[in-house]
């Protein structure tokens, strides 16, 4: 902008990034402390943020390894973070899957396919998905305890019955998916067809293909909307062994057994993964961000 | 052309396994006598053939999977919940009627009345044990009344006694056919040494009685607790006090209102409302644990978008350098997955072993009680949500104010405006109509924020002296949770009508949310 400036200008400049820096500061103190943390000797709040000493004891506990103590006992585990990290990580990854693959079929259908009620169908979709899960939580749990009834692998205490839980949350990955696929010109799909192709064919390798970077935001999406889902994970699993990360890492903190420093470690370990995906995913997930939704 | 055939009959072939093998889970629910499941995952699953059979209905094809993902786990739930909030459903009254009465009719207790007194005798490493009718005197010097007496008194095999059997019947001949000196009975001391193996015994007499351990002396029959007298009538056996099954409340009850545990779910109508509003136990905390829960809710979005907002305008200050860098750090804590800095900051506000009170206490010599205070955890949970909820806020005004025209802000600057009058005369007016969908499905989404309330204070510190546990700093989702599967009562029925509540406000915002996005959706054609 060609806009003449003055001296106080130069001093805002400075001011801004004063300012921002300074608040940066105090933003990063909870993540840099549990970095910090992770390296202390011991599980309580003892000595200065910079260790002064760098322990690997936690680590070693985090990643499943025992140690020995200082008094020359062996120290175990406390929990199975690597176990509940692959839980996680199944679970969320095959739920994204079927969840891209099911919102990509129905936003197919709201986008190219003429219907009755289209636009009341989509409309409730939405207004439906505003009711978070936590709501009707008795009634989920009723409903896997009878699919475990009959169908066991299905049931409670099994990972692909929250897989299947998670299945019921795909309105607003069908509205991000649909509103790419307007954006795309319906006459490639109708060339195709000229040519013999199948409403499938058509969808399956001429649409398919051009849809493959919003697939993977709403994949994104998915992956960490269920990596971090806690209601429904924590009353369908509750042997140690079959959590996921989410529902198992608030064990590390009761009062009576407060493993601070343990936790620091499996929380730093676990969470940078996701992490890392999640700022390089950064600029997709904004724009999926920005077409309606708020994190879950 | 061959190839087109096999694919076709593998489809067929495919199609006919999936039908046969929903229809067979159909039929095994059917059988286990929940025929309304039965009926329901019937419909699903003819829903599902049709869909794909038919010619009529081919977009949903498309549609199904999603539609039918949608109606199993969020409307089924949804309409269940709103369902079971008119039932007294809870940890006492879990079974249906049928189940209640058939568990009451099972129930047996040793009978006292016509119980044997026992003693143990050893012969070589086994044990003999003799079953005498209690109260008749042993009388060796009368022949007569001896021979009378082992004929009632029962002598059972010899038996190991050394680990609990499993609980097979043990055939007892009496004393008479057994022509059998028996040895010493054991002290009592020993007897009691063998009692877990003694009362998993069960002795069969030869008048077919069957008698199983009942103290450190006898052996008793087992005589049903309560018989059928009519469809809703049970009779106590012993006592003969009748109890009958009362509908309303979902108990079996005598005149005297004593209730047999445990009770049946029976609907209740309103119930469940009407002790949201009139039972001023109740009351107390639910009126303010929503008005925490609007405020909550409220000023998270008051905080986010205060931060946000701010943020978003430097960002957008081409003047400024590093933008890039700063934005990435900004986006930081929004990029951390929620359940894992919610429990870090728990850790840090500890108020003996957090690094926050650390800090404070060296820089201030405070030593705030961050979770036992209710307004210090309220300010806590309000930080914590701002430090979580402001990135998104960030993002979502950045991209609104780069739509805003430059031409704006050039005319502003020739008219001398300041940075203030920029944002307020400028910025603020023209984003805020496209964020205000956004900030009430933000504030939607805060009124249930369950996981940020659970994982951080977990409601507490709670209320003194409510029956139903309640925290000062719990949200209406938390304490739903808390009432149906925390605490003591797992009363789901209250859960679900207070859910239900939920479900109105939370539909009467999003309709909101839905009219705003529709009119902002014709402002920009």
């Amino acid at each position: 902008m060609p806009i003449v400036v003055g001296k106080k200008h130069r001093w805002r400049i400075i001011a801004a990034h004063v300012g921002l820096i300074a608040f940066i500061l105090l933003l990063m103190f909870p993540l840099l402390a549990i970095i910090s943390i992770s390296f202390r000797p011991g599980n309580f709040a003892t000595g200065s943020l910079i260790p002064s000493e760098i322990s690997l004891e936690h680590w070693k506990l985090a990643l499943g390894f025992s140690y020995q103590g200082a008094d020359g006992s062996l120290v175990e585990p406390p929990f199975p973070v690597l176990r509940w990290l692959w839980n996680s990580i199944k679970i969320a990854a095959a739920s994204s899957f079927l969840i891209v693959a099911i919102s990509t079929t129905a936003a197919y259908a709201f986008a190219r396919l003429k219907f009755r009620y289209k636009s009341e169908i989509l409309t409730s979709m939405m207004l439906l998905q505003m009711f978070p899960a936590v709501l009707a939580l008795v009634a989920i749990f009723a409903i896997f305890e009878t699919i475990g009834t009959f169908i066991p692998w299905l049931g409670v205490e099994t990972h692909a019955g929250v897989i299947l839980a998670y299945l019921g949350g795909v309105a607003l990955h069908i509205w991000t998916i649909r509103g790419y696929f307007d954006t795309i010109p319906v006459e490639i799909e109708e060339c195709a067809k000229v040519d013999g192709a199948t409403h499938w064919q058509a969808f399956q390798y001429v649409l398919l293909p051009m849809a493959v970077p919003v697939l993977m935001v709403v994949f994104v999406i998915a992956f960490i909307g269920s990596i971090q889902e806690y209601p429904v994970a924590s009353i369908l699993l509750r042997q140690e062994a079959n959590l996921t990360l989410a529902v198992g890492s608030k064990y590390y903190l009761y009062e009576q057994k407060y493993l601070w420093g343990d936790f620091a470690a499996a929380a730093v370990l676990s969470g940078l993964p996701i992490t890392v995906v999640f700022l390089l995913a950064q600029r997709w997930i904004v724009s999926g961000l920005t077409a309606g939704g708020v994190k879950g | 052309m061959q190839r087109f055939a096999l694919s076709a009959v593998l489809r067929w072939l495919a199609a006919a396994a999936a039908g046969f093998g929903s229809l067979y889970v159909v039929w095994l629910i059917y059988l286990s006598g929940q025929v309304v499941w039965a009926v329901l995952a019937l419909g699903l699953v003819s829903l599902a053939f049709f869909v794909y059979a038919s010619r009529i209905a081919f977009a949903y094809r498309y549609l199904f999977p999603g539609l039918a993902g949608m109606a199993v786990f969020v409307v089924f739930p949804l309409l269940y919940t709103a369902q079971i909030g008119f039932t007294n459903y809870s940890s006492t009254n879990l079974l249906t009627f049928e189940r209640v009465t058939a568990y009451l009719l099972e129930q047996t207790q040793p009978d006292e009345g016509a119980a044997y007194s026992f003693s143990v005798h050893r012969e070589g490493d086994e044990f003999r044990l003799r079953l005498a009718p209690k109260g008749e005197e042993e009388d060796d010097d009368d022949p007569e009344k001896k021979a009378a007496a082992e004929a009632h008194t029962y002598v059972t095999p010899a038996l190991a006694l050394i680990a609990p059997t499993p609980p097979e019947e043990i055939k007892a001949i009496s004393l008479k056919d057994a022509h059998l000196a028996l040895g010493e009975p054991l002290p009592l001391g020993e007897v009691i040494k063998r009692r877990e193996v003694l009362s998993k015994l069960r002795i069969r007499l030869p008048d077919g009685a069957l008698v199983t351990y009942a103290g450190v002396r006898e052996f008793a029959p087992l005589a049903s607790v309560y018989r059928l007298a009519g469809p809703d009538e049970l009779i106590h056996v012993k006592s003969g006090k009748v109890y009958h099954a009362n509908h309303d409340t979902g108990f079996y009850e005598n005149a005297a209102g004593e209730r047999l545990q445990p009770g049946f779910k029976v609907g209740i109508g309103f119930g469940n409302y009407a002790r949201m509003l009139n039972d001023p136990e109740f009351r107390g905390p639910f009126a303010q644990i929503f008005l925490w829960t609007v405020t909550f809710a409220g000023l998270t979005v008051l905080f986010t978008l205060a931060v946000g907002c701010t943020l978003a305008v430097l960002l957008n200050w081409e003047a400024l350098r590093f933008r890039t860098a700063y934005r990435t750090l900004l986006f930081l804590p929004y990029a951390v997955p929620g359940f894992i800095s919610i429990l870090v900051f728990k850790g840090l506000f500890n108020q003996n072993l957090g690094e926050i009170n650390l800090a404070l206490s060296t820089l201030f010599g405070l030593k705030p009680a961050w979770f036992a205070d209710p307004f210090l955890a309220k300010v806590m949970i309000l930080i914590v949500n701002t430090w979580l909820g402001y990135p998104y806020v960030m993002v979502l005004c950045t991209g609104l104010i780069k739509s805003i025209p430059g031409d704006l802000y050039e005319a502003s600057a020739i008219a001398g405006a300041k940075p203030l009058t920029n944002f307020f005369k400028i910025t603020a007016p023209l984003i805020v109509k496209p964020l205000m969908p956004l900030l009430i499905a933000s504030f939607a989404f805060n009124f249930n924020n369950f996981v940020l309330i659970t994982l951080l204070t977990g409601g507490r510190p709670d209320f003194l002296n409510t029956r139903v546990p309640a925290g000062t700093t719990d949200i209406l989702v938390s304490y739903t949770y808390r009432i149906a599967f925390q605490d003591s009562g797992q009363n789901f029925a209250l859960a679900a009508a207070i859910s239900t509540v939920i479900f109105f406000l939370v539909a009467v915002l999003s309709m909101a949310n839905l009219r705003m996005l529709k009119v902002n959706r014709q402002d920009g054609r």
